[in-house]
C-alpha cells in the first residue's frame, strides 16, 4: 500500500499550482496513469478524499485517464500494445527494445477557481 | 474556471532527491547498485556472497530495507561489511530520502560499491528511484518461469537480471529456457546471470561484471 504517501504528494503538487494560479478552489485534477505503473485507481480516490480535507481541494474530481503499455520491437520498430503472456512482436515475434510509455503518473492539468 | 497546466510527475520529489543521492555516490566514485527482489529470493546472500568474492579488491557497503527487524543488516555486519538498516515500518518500498539519511551515515571514502536492498517486493520499489546507477532483479528458481510475464513492470526496467538457486532446478518444475526466452522477450538489453548462492556456482562471472562497472564509474 504506496497509495497513501503519493496521493499525499498529488495534493501536494496540486495544491502548489493552485496557490500560484491564485485560486481558491481546485475542482478537477486531471491525472494520467500508465496501465505499467504500479499505483492503484481506486487506492488514489480513497487517499484523496481523506487527505483533501478541509483543503482547497476538498471534492475536488479525479479524472484519471490510462495510458496502455506501448513497446517498440527491436527488429521491425513497431510499436505495440503486449498481451498478457505474449510480449513478442504481434508482426516480427521480435523482442522488446523498449518501452515506450506506459509507465505515466503524472498531474497533467488542473481546474481551479 | 481556469484550466492550469502541470505535467509533473507525482514522484518528482522522491526523483529530485535521487539526483541529490547519484551526486553524492558520484563524487565518491561509488557504484550504486539497487537490489530488488520478492521476499527469499536471495538479495542478502548476494551481497554476502558478492562481498565475499570481492574481499581485497572492491569495497562493499550496504543499505538494508525492510518492514521491520534488523536481521539481515546483523548477518552484514557479522561479516564485517558497514551497513545501515532502515525499517519502513509499513512502507512496501524504499524511497529517496530515507536513503539519503543512510548514505550519509555510511564511511563513504572508504567505499567502492553500495548496495540498496529494496523490500521485498516485485511491485512498486520499482517506481522509486533511489539514486542508483544498476538496477538489479533476482528471481530465484522455485519462484517459476513466468515471473518476467507476471511482473513486467520490475523486468522492462532492470539492467540487470539475476536468476538465483540455481542448483535448485532438478528439484523443481522450472523451464531454463522459459525463464531465458521471457527475460529476453521483455528486456533485450538486461544482462543476465544464471548463479546460486548456496554453491558458488556462476558467482564468478557475476562479481567480475560488477567489477568492471565499479571501474568504469572511477574513470
Amino acid at each position: 500500500m504506496h497509495e497513501l504517501s503519493a496521493t499525499e504528494q498529488l495534493l501536494n503538487l496540486t495544491l502548489e499550482h493552485a496557490r500560484q494560479a491564485r485560486a481558491v478552489r481546485v475542482l478537477k485534477i486531471n491525472l494520467v496513469l500508465g496501465d505499467l505503473s504500479s499505483f492503484v485507481a481506486e487506492s488514489i480516490r480513497f487517499c484523496f478524499d481523506i487527505l483533501s480535507k478541509g483543503t482547497n481541494a476538498e471534492n475536488a474530481f479525479l479524472s484519471i485517464s490510462r495510458k496502455p503499455a506501448r513497446v517498440r520491437c527491436e527488429k521491425c520498430k513497431d510499436e505495440f500494445t503486449p498481451r498478457e503472456m505474449n510480449w513478442a512482436c504481434p508482426r516480427c515475434n521480435g523482442f522488446i527494445e523498449e518501452v515506450v510509455s506506459g509507465r505515466e503518473f503524472y498531474v497533467e492539468s488542473i481546474e481551479v477557481e | 474556471m481556469k484550466k492550469v497546466e502541470v505535467i509533473t510527475s507525482i514522484l518528482n520529489a522522491n526523483d529530485l532527491v535521487a539526483q541529490e543521492n547519484q551526486g553524492l555516490l558520484r563524487n565518491h566514485h561509488i557504484l550504486g547498485v539497487n537490489l530488488m527482489a520478492s521476499p527469499g529470493a536471495g538479495k542478502t546472500s548476494l551481497i554476502l556472497q558478492t562481498a565475499k568474492a570481492l574481499a581485497g579488491r572492491l569495497r562493499i557497503g550496504v543499505i538494508e530495507g525492510d518492514l521491520a527487524s534488523c536481521i539481515d543488516a546483523d548477518r552484514v555486519a557479522s561479516a564485517d561489511i558497514p551497513v545501515i538498516q532502515i525499517n519502513t515500518g509499513g512502507e512496501c518500498h524504499l524511497d529517496a530520502l530515507t536513503v539519503q539519511k543512510a548514505i550519509k551515515a555510511l564511511p563513504l571514502p572508504e567505499l567502492d560499491i553500495l548496495f540498496i536492498e529494496n523490500v521485498g517486493n516485485l511491485i512498486c520499489p520499482v517506481e522509486f528511484q533511489l539514486g542508483e546507477k544498476i538496477r538489479v532483479v533476482i528471481a530465484s528458481v522455485p519462484e517459476g518461469d513466468d515471473k518476467p510475464y507476471k511482473y513486467p513492470g520490475i523486468f522492462t526496467a532492470v539492467d540487470v537480471v539475476i536468476l538465483n538457486k540455481m542448483d535448485l532446478t532438478p528439484y523443481v518444475d522450472f523451464s531454463l529456457d522459459a525463464m531465458r526466452q521471457g527475460v529476453r522477450t521483455l528486456n533485450q538489453r538486461a544482462k543476465m546471470f544464471e548463479l546460486s548462492c548456496r554453491s558458488g556456482e556462476g558467482i564468478a562471472a557475476w562479481t567480475e561484471w560488477l567489477e568492471s562497472q565499479v571501474h568504469a564509474e572511477k574513470k
